[in-house]
């Protein structure tokens, strides 16, 4: 039973890993999306990569205090793309 | 902080909590994985957005679940669920926005598409194409699946409906 905690806390690690390769895979369709909507989809499985990196971290380190930051990232993401999505449509169709 | 030798107090219930919350966190991260190599693999934005949706939803809402598995106190168990249903309430909102105007700009590839229903419908405000293409809404076959039917069917029903079909096929 002593061992079991040390791999799950390895396993999460192996998932912040993850993680990053993976927001590295959707900061590349950022910088490349051909219209601005890609770039829109592409920031905001960003936000929601970056929110469930916040998760895995505090349940690796059982500290709390980040669980706050986590709602307001979730409820500014969303006002944020809805936002740019506005200006998006603006910008494309005139 | 605990992690490598636990008190002795708290040994077996609270090691299988974390390591379900762990399993439901790793099935989370993979979909997120997957979710950004469809990202980057996928023609369209509306296919990007099926690929997007992921993360977004699911594995959030599984992400979410693992860490309060791990952090069992009560405001963060509050919390969480809070993040979950504001990400219940505000994707679907995104995706709609983002979903209409990507029909309105040239976010489809329309050679791609089986059904465009947006544009059956013809929309005053939408400066998009209002007809279809004549080679784009019949790529399936009627004719073989109405044998087939009627191969199968046993009841008379299906012989009427199979002799309709055949009817209308062999009008023209």
């Amino acid at each position: 039973m002593t061992g079991l905690p040390a791999l799950l806390d390895g396993v999460l690690v192996v998932c912040l890993v993850l993680l990053g390769l993976s927001a590295v895979l959707v900061v590349v369709r950022l910088l490349r999306g051909p219209s601005g909507l890609d770039r829109l989809v592409a920031l905001d499985v960003l936000v929601a990569e970056f929110l469930v990196g916040l998760v895995v971290y505090a349940a690796l380190t059982g500290n709390s205090a980040l669980v706050p930051v986590v709602v307001a990232i979730s409820l500014v993401g969303f006002l944020g793309s809805t936002t740019v999505a506005r200006f998006v449509r603006r910008g494309t169709d005139r | 902080m605990s992690a490598p030798t636990a008190p002795p107090g708290e040994s077996g219930l609270e090691v299988a909590l974390d390591a379900v919350g762990t399993v439901s966190i790793v099935v989370g991260v993979l979909l997120a994985l997957v979710a950004s190599v469809g990202l980057l693999s996928l023609p369209d934005v509306l296919s990007r957005m099926h690929a997007a949706t992921k993360p977004q939803v699911l594995g959030l809402l599984l992400v979410v679940i693992g860490g309060a598995l791990h952090l069992r106190t009560s405001v963060d168990v509050w919390m969480l669920v809070l993040v979950g249903a504001f990400q219940l309430v505000t994707a679907p909102v995104t995706a709609h926005v983002v979903g209409r105007l990507a029909h309105r700009g040239d976010g489809v590839r329309r050679d791609l598409l089986h059904v465009d229903e947006l544009t059956d419908r013809p929309d005053t405000t939408d400066p998009g194409p209002d007809e279809p293409e004549p080679d784009e809404p019949e790529p399936e076959e009627p004719e073989p699946a109405t044998r087939g039917r009627g191969r199968d069917g046993t009841g008379h029903a299906d012989g009427d409906g199979t002799g309709r079909r055949r009817g209308r096929d062999g009008a023209p």
